[in-house]
């Protein structure tokens, strides 16, 4: 089922990021829609946290791809400056959307014809400067069981469900 | 023979005495891309590998060159995007094994380090180095040539990037920079005040995606409200608050590792808004800042070749098995 989450500051969206973060499993897939400084970055940094990354993660709309190591390999994508699908194509996408690490990808609208059947849209909306409305729409069926993974973290009930 | 493919341009030059530039050609100057009548090709690797034989052919033809008068051939490995990198480096490996003449791996950052001794004599170690680009911003501390020691880097967004994303949601031309400075010098740089992130925070990192966020937020709201965007005070609003932590935080790492002198490197290293600002402040302090011009500061072979030739002078070659290396870090 889709779900919403209000966060109030961008420090809670990297928090909702790191408990996301410590759910995922090697070869899920998380495609995030959302303008230009919505914090899909932000949102991300979070999910790497959760995943014991040691780098800092940083925006890679220059690289395409970033790779890091955690518990699981991280692999970062941000199609923002990609004009032809063919670039991504060239870069050998599978072996990262069907790998054994966790795929994050902003900007998934751009490359929508290659994501994998099951994945988990993202969509970050805003709502004022600071608040983000943040949507969870699973794509497929494997993601549907995700919201009760969730509901079942303390943290995440604590901070998020009042 | 300095090649670079790191990002958008092809570009090769040739350079004397890791100084003198006998020829420095960039993709994007010359109309390579007409002989396949007008298409631009979009995929970045493509593209290099069209325009690399050609760029090849105009550097040597400019230089008076040939290929049998090199000494070395240098190329960036890395940072950059992987398949646009193996272009360069390939071609580069093909010449030095043709020609037997040895090659040398540049790091893509430090060689735009290089572009100021091009250009600068006097430039002397401890000094204190901005790197800024589309790609990079970080602030290093040369205590003597070719020791590195990165003091900070944004935590986020590249300052060149943030450049390129204000632009986008104005819908202004890609790159960002050179437009919003142009639009910038009409308006007015105080009449917003927006955040200038991580200013006073002690380090010397950076982080824009803060400031990149209230920005578009502030066009956002207008656009709501059905207001008018002042699009140019916004611009020289948003300009200033880059500057501003750029200067900042560098005047600050001169200051404290007791530098005289301070560089300027990459794409957004070409802002004059930044320029000025620096060397103001800087003579206030005593401290002199160098920095290229602007189409060195941009991507250009010239400052690879430059690099390279310091590199070789160390007899730091590399082997012809060198691999890229997308995330390259200068130490």
């Amino acid at each position: 089922m889709n779900f919403t989450i209000i966060t109030k500051s961008p420090e809670e969206t990297k928090k909702l990021g790191k408990e996301i973060g410590k759910l995922v499993k090697p070869g899920d897939l998380l495609a995030f829609y959302g303008e230009l400084g919505a914090g899909k970055t932000c949102f991300i940094q979070g999910i790497s946290e959760g995943l014991e990354v040691k780098d800092y993660v940083t925006s890679p709309s220059f690289t395409i791809i970033n790779e890091y190591q955690g518990k699981i390999p991280l692999y970062h994508f941000d199609v923002f400056r990609v004009s032809n699908i063919e670039e991504i194509i060239e870069l050998g996408y599978e072996e990262y959307f069907y790998g054994e690490g966790l795929t994050v990808i902003e900007w998934a609208e751009k490359i929508e014809s290659l994501l994998p059947k099951d994945h988990l849209k993202i969509e970050i909306k805003f709502k004022t400067s600071y608040e983000r409305k943040i949507s969870f729409i699973p794509q497929g069926n494997k993601f549907n069981l995700f919201w009760e993974d969730l509901i079942r973290i303390e943290n995440f009930r604590n901070r998020y469900l009042h | 023979m300095g090649v670079e493919t790191s990002c958008d341009e092809t570009a090769v030059a040739m350079v004397e005495d890791g100084k003198k530039i006998i020829s420095n050609i960039v993709a994007s100057q010359i109309k390579v891309h007409q002989k396949y009548g007008g298409v631009v090709p979009e995929i970045a690797s493509r593209q290099h590998m069209e325009c690399i034989i050609p760029v090849i052919d105009k550097a040597l033809s400019e230089s008076g060159k040939k290929l049998s008068d090199l000494s070395g051939i240098a190329v960036t490995y890395g940072p950059g995007l992987v398949g646009s990198l193996l272009v360069g480096l390939s071609v580069a490996k093909a010449i030095a094994y043709a020609q037997n003449i040895p090659l040398i791996g540049v790091n893509h950052l430090e060689a735009h380090i290089y572009a100021n001794f091009l250009e600068h004599k006097g430039i002397k170690t401890p000094l204190i180095c901005l790197i800024v680009s589309g790609g990079h911003t970080s602030l290093v501390y040369i205590k003597d040539f070719r020791k590195y020691k990165l003091l900070g880097q944004t935590k986020d967004d590249a300052a060149g990037e943030v450049f390129d994303k204000i632009a986008k949601v104005l819908d202004l031309d890609y790159p960002g920079g050179p437009i919003i400075e142009q639009l910038a010098k009409e308006g007015n740089s105080s009449l917003i005040k927006f955040p200038r992130p991580l200013l006073n925070d002690g380090s010397y990192d950076f982080s824009f995606s803060g400031l990149k966020t209230a920005v578009i937020y502030y066009i956002k709201e207008l656009k709501e409200k059905n207001k008018i965007i002042p699009v140019k005070d916004i611009l020289s609003s948003f300009q200033q608050a880059v500057v501003d932590v750029l200067v900042e935080k560098t005047l600050r790492a001169a200051l404290e590792f007791k530098t005289k002198q301070i560089v300027l490197a990459g794409g957004v290293a070409a802002n004059n808004s930044l320029r000025k600002k620096i060397k103001e402040k800087a003579s206030l302090l005593n401290i002199r800042v160098f920095y290229p011009s602007i189409s060195l500061c941009t991507d250009n072979a010239a400052m690879v070749a430059s690099a390279g030739y310091y590199k070789l002078k160390e007899n730091k070659k590399s082997s012809l098995d060198l691999d890229v290396v997308s995330r390259l870090t200068l130490v």
